[in-house]
């Protein structure tokens, strides 16, 4: 991604704003079953970028992402938040921070509407008429209090998916969230994920799919280690 | 999806007060067993067996019951608070809403202390405000009864914030059940030693003040420490997961 630029070689020039990462990770390494996944991982994330972290299967992405969001502690090196280390502001870098993993985070038993309510129960305060709206925009007008163990798949990922659209944190960390939402629901999705870089956040993503996003950066993981190419 | 309630990105210092979260997590942990009435039964239906089957298989004396009563009521009891134990947390780590409570910007021991909170309601309460019927069943005299209903009302929340220590260390393993027993039961085994002898001294007459003093302090120990362990023992166990 994006390198502090040579200054010696820029003197003439004006010097180019470079707005501060807000996610840094610094000589990371993850050992896991006694193999190494990844080791001298360094990376920034910038404001107004979307990353896409790609690699096979088991090369990492699942548990670098955890790892980042703070749900992993078996790891080794620096993260920093906003230029501080993560460990020592914690609870700040949980709110502005938006993860949303494998598993959609929902209760069966639950409708739409109390599961949201449920998951920001301990962010911040959302009116439950932003919450119903929230979920009309993500297709699922009418089933506001419908049990989710009663939706589909891929509806259930679209209770989870509404957060997006009510979200205020900066930084998204989203771990195959397009796994069983169909083409129009993706491309939808797509737009969100722009929309935030533009609005001045940040967006790392894991996922199979082919995403179009203009300007996207990649994160490579890969066995014997790892490239960080734009 | 259309975007029109989207709020403007800005980094946020503040989210709601823990006092506010604590009460969403228990409102949700209470919602959901309530749509899953079943699994609020099946402590109590253990509860009322256990108690049930002593005098068929040892015997309907009034001699024996009166003197071994509150102990059965006890062991039943505690037994009954370590089979719910498992579900405390094992529902949400498999749908992944435990992650989402971790990653809650607020301190994660007052969240676990809610959803503890929430566990004793629904398991311990029960069982203490069916203590007096199975009392009368095993022929308790009023006073014991009383006092047996005491000791399960401070006791039954200390079972269930160590128990939450336990659940939480043993979530990662998918047959936690006889791992979770042998860490908590010995932990639980005062609890039990004080809770029968509070009953059995104010059965001699004895004054039980000092016993009942000394179970408050089991249960402010437990209150201040557990969710601390419990804390810290859900990251490890999220680490694996």
């Amino acid at each position: 991604m994006m390198h502090r630029p040579d200054y010696g070689a820029l003197m003439s020039e004006p010097l180019p704003l470079i707005p501060e990462p807000l996610l840094q990770a610094v000589n990371l390494q993850c050992e896991r079953d006694k193999r190494i996944l990844f080791r001298e991982l360094s990376f920034s994330i910038l404001p107004g970028t979307v990353t896409r972290v790609e690699g096979p299967n088991g090369s990492g992405k699942t548990t670098l992402l955890r790892i980042l969001a703070g749900l992993n502690d078996a790891w080794t090196g620096d993260l920093r938040w906003c230029g501080a280390p993560v460990a020592n502001h914690r609870e700040e870098f949980l709110r502005n921070m938006l993860y949303l993993g494998h598993r959609p985070g929902i209760k069966p038993l639950l409708t739409p509407l109390e599961n949201l309510r449920a998951l920001m129960a301990g962010r911040r305060p959302v009116s439950d008429s932003a919450l119903s709206q929230a979920l009309q925009g993500t297709g699922l007008a009418g089933y506001e209090n419908v049990p989710c163990r009663n939706l589909s798949a891929g509806q259930q990922r679209r209770v989870a998916l509404a957060r997006l659209l009510i979200a205020d944190e900066p930084l998204w960390l989203l771990d195959e969230v397009f796994t069983a939402i169909d083409s129009d629901g993706v491309a939808a999705i797509e737009g969100l994920l722009q929309q935030r870089a533009a609005e001045g956040g940040a967006v790392l993503v894991t996922t199979h799919h082919e995403l179009a996003l203009p300007g996207m950066h990649r994160l490579l993981l890969g066995k014997g280690g790892m490239t960080d190419e734009r | 999806m259309n975007a029109e309630v989207r709020p403007t990105v800005q980094l946020a210092s503040s989210s709601v007060s823990a006092l506010a979260a604590m009460k969403g997590v228990f409102a949700r942990d209470m919602k959901v067993a309530f749509r899953q009435r079943q699994d609020l039964l099946n402590p109590l239906l253990f509860f009322i067996m256990v108690v049930t089957l002593f005098p068929l298989g040892v015997s309907p004396e009034v001699s024996f019951l009166s003197q071994a009563g509150a102990g059965i009521l006890w062991v039943a009891a505690l037994l009954s608070v370590l089979l719910s134990l498992d579900h405390l947390f094992r529902h949400d780590f498999d749908d992944g809403t435990l992650e989402q409570l971790v990653l809650q910007p607020q301190p994660l021991f007052l969240l676990v202390l809610a959803k503890t909170m929430a566990h004793w309601m629904l398991t311990g309460l029960p069982l203490v405000i069916l203590a007096p019927v199975l009392g009368v069943m095993v022929h308790l005299d009023g006073n014991s009864i009383a006092v047996l209903c005491l000791t399960l009302l401070i006791g039954t929340p200390v079972l269930s914030l160590i128990g939450a220590i336990g659940a939480a260390l043993t979530l990662g393993l998918r047959s936690a059940g006889v791992l979770l027993s042998l860490l908590i039961i010995p932990l639980y085994i005062p609890v039990l030693i004080f809770g029968t002898g509070t009953v059995a001294a104010a059965a001699e007459g004895a004054a039980v003040g000092a016993y009942l003093a000394l179970m408050g302090a089991f249960l402010m120990l437990a209150l201040t420490l557990a969710p601390f362990a419990a804390a810290a023992a859900l990251k490890i166990s999220m680490s694996n997961g």
